[in-house]
């Protein structure tokens, strides 16, 4: 990897860390806000995209994201990238800090730090040949002098290789290439510069089926062969399950529980996470119709004004008075694990009972305080979700 | 059961540059009474493309042939106002997503008050005490004050529901829904599920639910049917495809598919690309990306074929499959990525 180490400006790139266990990525108290003009007078209100964030992601490691639309799962990804700058907090690749950083600087950081997109087709200039596109970071870190045009067609066409295109392809545009090729584009175009961290921002998301798997197997051995660390940013659990070592849960910008995988998915500790697991859809039907659904009553309240205390309070069964009271700290619970829900070791243990959601019940008093935006609270009571 | 639809040699072919196109092609199904059909596919394979059809909403372009018996009527022969009289009353159709099939300048009650209004004569008043209390059965709270919303003050998932709503005012024998819950975030994706199970259960509603989530398939429906490139290739109840597949293609997407109690377990994808509907390959249009094509395959297509309890299967190979012949299939040069 030390083939592109050479660089004109005084930044040398994060990968000759010297210390392997140092973590890739350290993300300490991130907080981001949005500004929303609310109109000509009326008072403009806020957005509240992230909320204190901290996280690590070690070497070789693949870091899961999920959560539903509006947690912050992109934002906290293009803060990473620095493509948002956060308001608060710091971002560390390999202990260098990237909020600070000069825009010419981190502009060079940027071979190490690598972005994967949704929407294969959107990512990609219609204007440019698929060489030209893959190439392209190429061209702009490294200068001719160091790089010569037949050189580094010679690394496109290898890496087209190695993500699964026909190298004849080369001078053909985007828009001769279905989703599945383009995400295919993508992600050859993110490792070309063979990045120490990879952020994947639903890769998969816009795909069939088919080229799902073939996408995530792809980016299975994409990880083994260039030893990649990933951030992968996705609503689908399945999906997360299926290549991440540890996982993080957000809800309405704040971190509810992060733990390894097999623990989340075994053992939920936060009531979010257990209603997210369950609301999954299971590809086998008699599994499917066997589990009762933990439903949630209503959606995710508006990050614009998000309820007081536990942001999760609203819609969970096990919320108290107490809940609205102050947000609750991300606490230890077990080995590599956190959890930031007041009532998690009641639970745990079984003192404390799910709220029984009586249909004919109107909403409860912890939802009041939230209900200021119209689609707050959602059905106070959904009939369906009770187990039949 | 009663069936409530028959579908038989439906085509449906787009003009494209003074080509013709087959999105659909010699579909043939039943729908019972009070059954959900799940019809899957990947895109492009003409599951949503034979229900448009149906519902006389093809482009401009497009042209149906064939027969599609709702009653003793073949729906496809029916000029709009004739097919009027079934469209929203009969049968009912909701999409992917709800803010393109809601009029943004209308108030709800407006809008479904409409549907009541024509096809029911009702008065504006009885309809609006309907349109309130179906409201209130698809789970919208204070439905009174929701009816006079506009679209845009709802959020995704409320707005579904007022698609549902809407679908269901006249109690239609059929509901359609394409793609319902992709849109929505997976909780209230799980809340929809479950209220079409209720909804189902509750009018005698027939479903047919198109979708390329097999997840959602597995938990919703009673039967399905697998389409590839506008060809059936495999239908039956929803434990016998799942559990004992019998064409491969079938197979292939059950690999694909990433579960949520499977883990670190590599998937084995079908291999290659779906072919272009203009450049379909010969034969079997799978057999480019076939671990199990043999002779016949590239020469002739595999008609539909009755198996044990009415299942059916497009398909010449009937021997074992195992998920190791997905991984070391080679895939034919002009399906490669």
């Amino acid at each position: 990897m030390s083939d592109t180490t050479a660089t004109a400006t005084t930044t040398t790139r994060g990968g000759t860390a010297s210390n392997p266990n140092k973590p890739v990525l350290k993300v300490g108290n991130v907080s981001k806000t949005f500004p929303i003009s609310a109109g000509l007078f009326r008072k403009a209100l806020t957005l509240t995209a992230l909320d204190d964030i901290n996280l690590t992601v070690a070497n070789g490691e693949t870091l899961g994201i999920v959560g539903e639309s509006g947690c912050g799962k992109s934002t906290l990804g293009r803060c990473i990238l620095q493509l948002i700058k956060p308001d608060e907090g710091s971002v560390e690749l390999y202990g260098q800090e990237l909020t600070t950083l000069p825009t010419e600087q981190m502009r060079m950081m940027r071979q190490d730090l690598q972005i994967i997109f949704q929407d294969p087709l959107a990512s990609l200039n219609p204007r440019m040949t698929v060489g030209e596109i893959i190439g392209d970071p190429l061209r702009v870190f490294l200068s001719k002098t160091h790089m010569s045009k037949a050189e580094r067609r010679k690394r496109v066409i290898k890496m087209m290789e190695a993500v699964g295109l026909l190298p004849e392809m080369i001078n053909r545009y985007p828009h001769e290439f279905s989703g599945g090729q383009a995400q295919r584009i993508g992600i050859a175009r993110a490792l070309i510069t063979e990045p120490k961290l990879v952020v994947c921002d639903e890769p998969v998301s816009a795909l069939d089926v088919s080229i799902q798997a073939q996408i995530l197997n792809l980016l299975a051995d994409l990880k083994d062969e260039f030893g990649l660390t990933l951030v992968f940013i996705s609503h689908d659990l399945s999906v997360v399950r299926h290549v991440s070592d540890r996982i993080l849960v957000l809800y309405l910008g704040q971190i509810v529980e992060s733990a390894p995988r097999e623990d989340l998915y075994h053992d939920p500790k936060h009531p979010y996470t257990k209603a997210l697991l369950t609301a999954i859809p299971i590809a086998d039907p008699k599994k499917a119709r066997e589990r009762t659904i933990e439903g949630l009553i209503g959606e995710v309240p508006s990050p614009i004004s998000p309820p007081s205390g536990c942001r999760f309070r609203t819609r969970c069964p096990y919320a108290i008075d107490k809940c609205a009271e102050e947000r609750p700290p991300l606490e230890q619970a077990g080995f590599n694990r956190n959890v930031a829900c007041i009532r998690w070791r009641e639970i745990e243990n079984g003192t404390a009972k799910p709220r029984h959601r009586d249909p004919t019940a109107g909403a409860s008093p912890a939802d009041t305080s939230a209900a200021s935006l119209p689609d707050h609270e959602g059905p106070k009571a959904f009939p369906t979700l009770e187990p039949r | 059961m009663a069936a409530v639809l028959e579908v038989r040699d439906l085509n449906v072919t787009f003009e494209l540059y003074q080509r013709q196109v087959a999105a659909v092609a010699d579909l043939n199904f039943t729908l019972n009474e009070g059954e959900t059909l799940a019809i899957v596919g990947e895109s492009g394979s003409g599951k949503s493309q034979a229900f448009l059809a149906i519902m006389g909403l093809l482009a401009r372009n497009g042209r149906a042939t064939g027969e599609a018996v709702f009653g003793n009527t073949n729906l496809l022969t029916l000029k709009a106002d004739a097919l009027d009289r079934y469209r929203g009353r009969d049968i009912a159709m909701i999409f992917q997503d709800p803010m393109t099939s809601l009029n943004p300048s209308l108030r709800i009650d407006t809008q479904l008050k409409e549907v009541l209004v024509k096809h029911k004569q009702q008065t504006s008043e009885v309809a609006h005490r309907n349109v309130v209390e179906m409201l209130e059965r698809v789970g919208i709270p204070e439905p009174g004050k929701r009816a006079r919303s506009y679209p845009h003050e709802l959020s995704g998932g409320m707005r579904q529901r007022v698609m549902i709503a809407m679908a269901l005012l006249c109690q239609p024998k059929i509901l359609i829904a394409d793609e319902p819950t992709t849109a929505l975030d997976v909780t209230v994706q799980a809340q929809m599920l479950e209220l079409f199970k209720d909804l189902t259960d509750h009018f005698g509603t027939s479903l047919v639910l198109i979708t390329h989530d097999l997840g959602v398939v597995a938990g919703v429906a009673d039967r399905m049917m697998v389409m590839y490139a506008g060809r059936a290739v495999e239908t039956g109840s929803v434990n016998e495809l799942f559990y004992d597949p019998r064409h491969p293609y079938t197979f292939g997407l059950l690999h694909s598919t990433t579960h949520v109690e499977h883990t670190g377990e590599r998937l084995a994808p079908v291999k290659g690309l779906p072919p272009s509907l203009e450049n379909l390959p010969s034969g079997c249009a799978f057999h480019p990306r076939c671990p199990y094509r043999f002779e016949p395959c590239d020469q002739k297509r595999p008609e539909l074929t009755s198996r044990e309890h009415g299942r059916l299967a497009a398909c010449f190979y009937e021997g074992e499959m195992e998920r190791e012949d997905l991984e070391t299939a080679e895939v034919e040069a002009e399906m490669q990525p």
